[in-house]
């Protein structure tokens, strides 16, 4: 379209009047805008909530950007008609975009890996967790090289290999020594990476169950939204449970026919004694939930149906990690990393790693699932002797819950 | 066979002026030429893709700013945006279609269909599919699936909202949230017609390229992008049926009571019938068809990009054979791999390790293509045409989302990072931004075969580069909420202390995101404009080897008139030392090319090498030849 043909077009003169026609309103409500300006200031909140605001500035935009490119197209048209070179070499001008944006990308990723790279968790508050960030490291050293290096070569090989007349492309099409190379130069990387997570992997999962030092057993069990916790009782073992037992009074369906459940523990938070091996039993009641405690590396699916089990070790207290952290109201916490409906976003529950004398005690504290409606429930006779003596030492205590459990077991 | 003998007849025909009248149904709507299928692909998908992107900003807003209220929500969206906030519940559903879309209708079909239809009868010679009726069939079962998706939205319940992998039991108890309901059922279906479409398109593409090449198309001579949509309906044709029997087992389930999937269910206080199952049944079927649906994705964006970025640097494609084993590598291990989604479901951890092992191999035959474009781009003469952009974005892409899948795939970095922003960042660079610029790249390449017209080459410049930093801007600082363990798909981050140091940078992702689809408007235009008002194309703009710049611009049913051209040589002689043009089309007999005849283009074959070694006696070596 010529210049001529363009400014006769009727489209064009109509944009042209719409054009006047907008200005024009836009300066008188400027005017308006001034006089309400000279009394108290115009609240503009409401403008900037309004969708025709944003439209109209974007038509604003895209208008400029139109006018921007018919003055580009003159410019050509009238190098052409000139008999000159074209106006604008835009191989060059893409060849040079993207060493730009090669340099500001670099400083783009140095600046997201210090800025934002300093904002992330915490070192791991795990045993398995220093592995599992030692094998984060290195990945993250090699393919940040392999990134910063492949980036260079893309974008250096567009700025200096950009389109000439001149010249002409080297006829290069393959070469069977360079793509072995490449082949298994990432094969050995990889293989190294893949055997260390293999090994990792296996230690997080395949355990050897220490005699003398047995893990602490806690049943966390989901729904929707919100998180069950189970300690075992003085017995050390969780019972059992039957999901069609399932009650408005026994809303985790515990099975009280089983000893091993009737000393079983409910709790708010989660609190852990520091540096004893912890074992997770993880159950769901009606989807699929997940159990994601970040400072503790330890993330698994709760899944109806199914138990799964996750060992690890905590080895930072809370108070040690408020220090760390320099937050005093720091808080472990695990929360639900699996879609699981409307109230997804908020499913969260404390974790207070804690030294063995303060768990002793908070543990005393806690109350048993079973009472005395379930007893009744379970034909089981209401014991009148109380479960927890306040005891002090925990061999009495445990001696009490075993008098307990044979006064049940009659 | 019999559909090549008749369109030989039917083209014979058109020479005399024929009686076969076009109806503007039977051209427009019933269409069974390729070439049109392939723009009904076309469009559906950007339309589809441009639905995706909306509801996409609508999360992001919902997103950045949490506690604000945005009236005009509430126009759009009546009581599921009430006081001009979006409900918990239909921001689920909002990212459930958003992923659904996106991964099967715009990058599945919109990508494949389109350029599958387009570029397999018109690079290989032929003149339409094997099957032009399944073909059209294919076309209208993939439109039928839009409209059922879409109209999950106007149902009282809303669309389905268990995530795009619709894990059960959250997908088949009705109970668990409001779209799991109707809207489920509606996702259903429309993804079995989906698959339906899918099929026919993938057993066409496979029975065309296998037998209806032309004359000197061996399979060695194929350009790239046909390898890559061969072994991509291979892929689909063996993973989408798993997905097909895996959605019938959960209608069975939601609708006739059975338990596949379910087992000791409690909803509250209500005990659910079901025993038996397990829902991580599903999971293993899912991502049989999910792991290699990713390739089914990235794999002809990848084809795309060889081809276009082998034509604007001007010079052969490096490593040709390795591309092709390199796809076939992909193609084999994306079978074996689909575990690495399931590392913390509680799967056996043996299978983790097992996975893990498979999951980090395909890193190299990906590593190998990431090599060879770069070698393809050393000692270029790269022209700058939008579509090469777009090609040079996507292998950036390709690289930052690639390595990141490192991560992923190392089972015991992945309890950490499993269903984190990490993944969200990972998979957006790696399959969703690298495959829509393969798409892009492939729409600015082929635009002038598809409608006869060039579309403006300065809109695309702009378009690309507000579309790669944005999309870097996006998804880049994602990465790093993934690493500080925020998970995905939660609605708002108010309720956690640690989450909040994060909402201004959601703010900022969120406008990076709103630049990034206004700049789309650019293309919008750019495209539908220069459908009409476009200059008229050239037979070949981009001086490319390929076949289908041999066809005429004018459109016809069978491609070219008269005789379908022979093949003699391999698609990438660009640049060949000894030859006046920098390129040599696939036509061009090698006795037209004496000067630039090298001793490995025939194959061994020792009469041509002997007639080769007469002419060079007989003309000495000149400075051209060097």
């Amino acid at each position: 379209m010529s210049l001529r043909k363009f400014i006769t077009n009727k489209t064009t003169a109509a944009l042209a009047v719409l054009i006047t026609a907008f200005a024009n309103t836009s300066v008188f409500a400027q005017d308006a805008a001034a006089g309400a300006a000279a009394a108290p200031k115009v609240d503009m909140g409401e403008v900037y909530k309004s969708v025709i605001f944003y439209i109209l500035v974007f038509l604003a935009v895209c208008l400029f950007i139109a006018i921007i490119g018919k003055a580009i197209k003159v410019y050509e048209l009238s190098r052409e008609a000139q008999g000159k070179p074209v106006g604008i070499n835009w191989n060059r001008v893409h060849a040079s975009l993207f060493a730009l944006f090669l340099v500001i990308g670099l400083y783009g990723v140095y600046w997201e890996y210090t800025v934002h790279g300093s904002m992330l968790l915490p070192d791991a508050a795990s045993e398995h967790g220093k592995k599992i960030d030692r094998m984060f490291n290195l990945t993250l050293i090699i393919t940040t090289i392999v990134f910063i290096a492949t980036h260079i070569l893309l974008f250096g090989f567009s700025y200096i290999y950009k389109y000439s007349a001149k010249r002409k492309a080297y006829y290069y099409p393959h070469n069977n020594t360079i793509e072995k190379i490449w082949t298994i130069v990432p094969a050995l990387v990889l293989t190294v990476l893949v055997l260390m997570g293999f090994l990792t992997w296996r230690s997080i999962f395949f355990k050897v169950e220490d005699p003398n030092n047995k893990p602490l057993q806690i049943e966390v069990t989901s729904e929707q939204f919100k998180w069950s916790i189970r300690y075992p009782g003085a017995d050390g073992i969780v019972g059992k449970k039957n999901y069609k037992l399932t009650t408005a009074t026994n809303t985790l369906g515990i099975d009280f026919k089983d000893v091993n459940s009737r000393d079983d523990e409910m709790a708010d938070e989660m609190v852990l004694p520091v540096g004893k091996p912890v074992k997770l039993i993880l159950t769901s009641k009606d989807v699929i939930h997940s159990f994601y405690m970040p400072h503790f590396r330890v993330q698994l699916n709760t899944v109806p149906g199914m138990r799964t089990v996750f060992e690890f070790t905590p080895t930072k207290t809370t108070a040690e990690m408020q220090q760390e952290t320099n937050d005093p109201n720091f808080n472990y916490l695990f929360l639900c990393a699996k879609i699981c409906g409307s109230g997804h976003y908020n499913m969260q529950k404390v974790v207070r790693v804690v030294s063995e004398a303060e768990y002793k005690t908070w543990i005393a504290e806690q109350k048993t699932y079973l009472n005395d409606d379930l007893r009744k429930q379970f034909n089981l006779p209401v014991a009148p002797a109380p479960v927890k003596s306040e005891a002090d030492s925990a061999a009495k205590d445990s001696a009490a819950v075993k008098t307990n459990q044979m006064a049940l077991n009659k | 066979m019999s559909t090549i003998a008749l369109h030989d007849e039917h083209n014979h025909d058109h020479a005399d002026h024929g009686h076969h009248k076009e109806t503007l149904i039977s051209k427009y709507i019933f269409s069974m030429d390729h070439k049109m299928i392939a723009k009904q692909f076309l469009i559906t998908g950007i339309i589809m893709a441009v639905i995706a992107m909306g509801l996409s900003i609508l999360f992001r807003i919902q997103l950045a700013w949490p506690d604000q209220n945005f009236p005009f929500l509430e126009t759009f969206l009546g009581k599921w945006a009430e006081g001009g906030r979006i409900k918990p519940d239909f921001y689920l559903a909002l990212v459930t279609i958003h992923g659904t879309i996106m991964v099967f209708f715009v990058l599945t079909a919109g990508l494949s269909g389109t350029f599958s239809n387009l570029l397999i009868p018109l690079q290989i010679g032929a003149r339409d599919m094997a099957s032009p009726f399944l073909n059209m069939l294919s076309y209208w079962f993939f439109f039928m699936a839009c409209v059922i998706m879409m109209s999950s939205f106007f149902i009282q319940t809303g669309p389905a909202s268990g995530g795009w992998t619709v894990y059960p039991p959250l997908s088949v108890v009705a109970k668990a949230m409001p779209g799991s309901g109707l809207g489920m059922t509606l996702w259903l279906i429309s993804m079995v017609l989906f698959v339906a479409s899918s099929l026919m398109g993938g057993i066409n593409y496979v029975s065309t390229i296998l037998n209806m090449r032309t004359k000197g198309m061996d399979l060695w001579k194929m350009p790239l992008p046909i390898w890559a949509f061969f072994l991509t309906a291979i892929l689909g044709i063996l993973s989408f049926p798993v997905l097909v029997a895996g959605v019938v087992l959960m209608v069975f389930d939601r609708s006739f009571g059975t338990s596949f999937y379910l087992s000791d269910i409690v909803m509250g206080t209500d005990i659910l019938p079901n025993e038996g199952g397990s829902p991580i049944l599903w999971q293993h079927l899912f991502w049989f068809l999910g792991h290699p649906e990713v390739y089914i994705v990235i794999m002809p964006a990848l084809g795309i990009s060889s081809e276009v970025i082998s034509v604007n640097a001007r010079k052969p494609i490096f490593g040709y054979h390795a591309m092709v084993y390199s796809l076939i590598g992909i193609t084999v291990l994306s079978f074996i791999v689909w575990g690495h989604h399931m590392f913390v479901t509680g799967m056996n951890p043996l299978l983790g390790g097992v996975f893990m092992i498979t999951t980090l191999i395909i890193a190299v035959p990906s590593a190998v293509k990431t090599f060879n474009y770069l070698a393809t781009l050393w000692r270029g003469n790269i022209r700058f045409t939008p579509a090469m952009l777009f090609a040079i974005g996507l292998v950036s892409f390709f690289i930052s989302g690639g390595l990141t899948g490192i991560f992923l795939g190392n089972a015991s970095l992945d309890i950490n990072l499993h269903d984190t922003y990490f993944v969200v960042a990972h998979f957006h660079l790696v399959m969703g931004s690298a495959a829509i610029f393969g798409m892009l790249a492939g729409v600015y390449h082929w635009f002038p075969r598809m409608f006869g017209r060039m579309m403006n080459a300065k809109l695309g410049y702009l378009h690309f580069w507000l579309t790669f930093i944005a999309a870097y801007l996006v998804f880049f600082p994602l990465h790093f909420l993934g690493l500080d363990g925020v998970p995905r798909r939660y609605y708002a981050f108010t309720e956690f202390e640690f989450m909040k140091k994060w909402l201004t940078v959601n703010v900022f992702v969120t406008w990076a995101a709103i630049m990034a689809a206004l700049a789309q408007v650019a293309f919008l235009f750019n495209f539908f404009y220069s459908i009409f008002k476009g200059k008229v194309a050239p037979q070949n703009p981009w001086e490319a080897n390929t076949l289908e710049w041999t066809a005429p611009v004018e459109h016809l049913h069978g491609n070219w008139p008269g005789e379908i051209p022979t093949v003699y040589r391999w698609p990438y002689d660009y640049s060949k030392p000894g030859h006046d043009a920098d390129f040599i089309p696939q036509t061009v007999p090698f006795s037209q090319t004496m000067s630039s005849n090298l001793p490995h283009d025939f194959e061994g074959n020792e009469e041509a090498e002997k007639i080769q070694q007469d002419w060079e006696l007989a003309n000495p070596v000149t400075e051209n030849k060097r």
